[in-house]
């Protein structure tokens, strides 16, 4: 590990101060640190300046609305929003998402801002520096060449976060502040199909807090696959929405994670109108492989996670259907 | 750049000049001189370095130590009471909860995080209070059964 770079650490108020903050050359906003900070311990970064969100108004605060929605600050811990009773009762796919991040001592730390953000994942990126220039740098940092996908003039690192397949079937919005005005966006928008650069945030924009709308009949859930059941990154993350009416589908959203270099909603063909059936997850398991695009990018092979991604979206679709 | 740090160390208010990358776990070990708090894969994925911070673990070596401004922070120094080991401490004594001794501060810090939130944890609460706490000795039974023997005894 290498010693942090030398960077200044600010603590604004507002969010203005913050917007303001990040605008600047080299600044970086930090959270709980737990992805942050272990990576700029590898040389994946050298940040200037980083802005420490944690002081921010309303910046941990989970509210229930009115309506039965939720309006979640960016810095709420995953601990805090796996163990929230609301949480659990209504959106049991969030409570999943985040119950399954990493150990119970990075989610006493980690935000739901921060897990949205966090950095894409690689075999031939997250290794010391050492190892990084000795294999030649990539094209995610340093070098001009993508080990992947040789010859490939975009990196397909992937994005392992666990939450935003949650949120997105959850047809939840971000709100993200900025030296403009807070804009609104879909959590899709938030991220861009590109392992170098997959959030589309602008400089000095940052996540300020996530919209979910009320529940309305969706029942849900969240499977990952991962190599140890405590800690690791998915190899293959699900999220499934659906809505049952009599023996009838009557909604179905799916989004899958740790595929691609971006959190994914999977366009669902038209499965509703009709009873869940083996056809219906035959047909599932094909959008789902359609869209995804695994590469070899983890260390276990590409060829498992594609068809652990098809298996867990039609089991966990099959026991959404049958509960209850 | 350096800024005074003003926080709570085992019960003691500390002020000291600390520079902004700095790592909560230096700044505990060579700036506090609590080396009991161990650095171990130095990357956030042993738990070794667990402390609390106003009650809640927290990896020290993926925490800037700048984080913990104006909050409590705990290491396996402070639960000791005049010189006699707390119950969790004696419970992994005399459980054999301890082999080489390495991620036995990070275990006994993120038991006693759960131990304050639940008091009557089950094996099954206990394992997943546990799940990110690495014991490369392998330990792992007389851990367990460790917190089992220390909850429910006065700390």
């Amino acid at each position: 590990m290498n010693l942090l770079p030398d960077f200044r650490t600010l603590r604004p108020a507002t969010a203005a101060e913050a917007a303001a903050a990040l605008a600047g050359a080299g600044a970086r906003p930090l959270a709980g640190g737990t992805d942050l900070l272990p990576n700029l311990r590898r040389g994946l970064g050298e940040p200037a300046v980083l802005v420490d969100l944690s002081a921010l108004p309303d910046f941990t605060a989970v509210a229930v609305l009115a309506d039965g929605g939720l309006l979640i600050g960016a810095g709420a811990t995953l601990e805090d929003l796996a163990a929230h009773p609301t949480v659990r009762n209504d959106f049991p796919v969030l409570a999943q998402a985040a119950l399954g991040v990493a150990g119970p001592t990075h989610r006493a730390a980690a935000t739901l801002g921060g897990n949205l953000c966090q950095d894409t994942r690689c075999i031939f990126y997250n290794q010391s520096e050492w190892w990084r220039e000795g294999n030649g740098w990539c094209l995610k940092l340093k070098g001009d060449k993508c080990h992947v996908v040789a010859k490939s003039d975009r990196c397909y690192a992937t994005y392992h976060g666990d939450v935003a397949p949650a949120l997105m079937v959850l047809d939840a919005a971000i709100d993200i502040a900025g030296p403009a005005a807070t804009r609104t966006v879909p959590v899709a928008e938030l991220f861009a199909e590109k392992g170098d650069r997959h959030l589309t945030l602008e400089p000095g924009e940052f996540v300020a807090a996530i919209r979910v709308p009320p529940p309305s009949g969706w029942r849900s859930g969240y499977e990952k696959a991962r190599i140890r059941d405590a800690v690791d990154f998915p190899l293959a993350g699900i999220a499934v929405a659906l809505r049952r009416d009599g023996d009838i589908l009557a909604g179905l959203r799916v989004a899958v994670t740790g595929t691609n270099s971006a959190p994914l909603t999977v366009a669902v063909p038209d499965l509703v109108g009709r009873p869940w059936d083996r056809e219906s997850a035959a047909r599932l398991a094909d959008a789902v492989r359609k869209t995804s695009l695994v590469l070899k990018t983890t260390v276990m092979g590409a060829k498992y996670r594609r068809r652990v991604a098809q298996g867990l979206a039609t089991r966990l679709a099959a026991t959404l259907w049958a509960a209850g | 750049m350096k800024s005074i740090l003003a926080l709570t160390v085992n019960g003691r208010r500390r002020e000291d000049l600390v520079p902004d990358n700095m790592l909560l776990i230096d700044y505990l070990r060579e700036v506090a001189g609590l080396t009991g708090t161990k650095q171990g894969c130095d990357g956030g994925e042993c738990g070794a370095c667990t402390v609390l911070v106003d009650d809640r673990p927290r990896l020290a070596c993926s925490t800037l130590a700048h984080q913990a401004a104006g909050k409590r922070v705990e290491t396996v120094e402070g639960l000791s009471r005049s010189g006699r080991m707390s119950a969790l401490q004696q419970a992994f004594h005399e459980k054999l909860g301890t082999q080489c001794g390495f991620c036995t501060p990070g275990m006994i810090m993120a038991a006693e995080a759960l131990l304050r939130k639940n008091p009557d944890p089950d094996r099954d609460e206990i394992r997943a209070a546990l799940a990110g706490n690495l014991c490369r000795c392998t330990g792992y039974v007389k851990i367990v059964e460790s917190v089992e023997a220390a909850k429910g005894v006065a700390p």
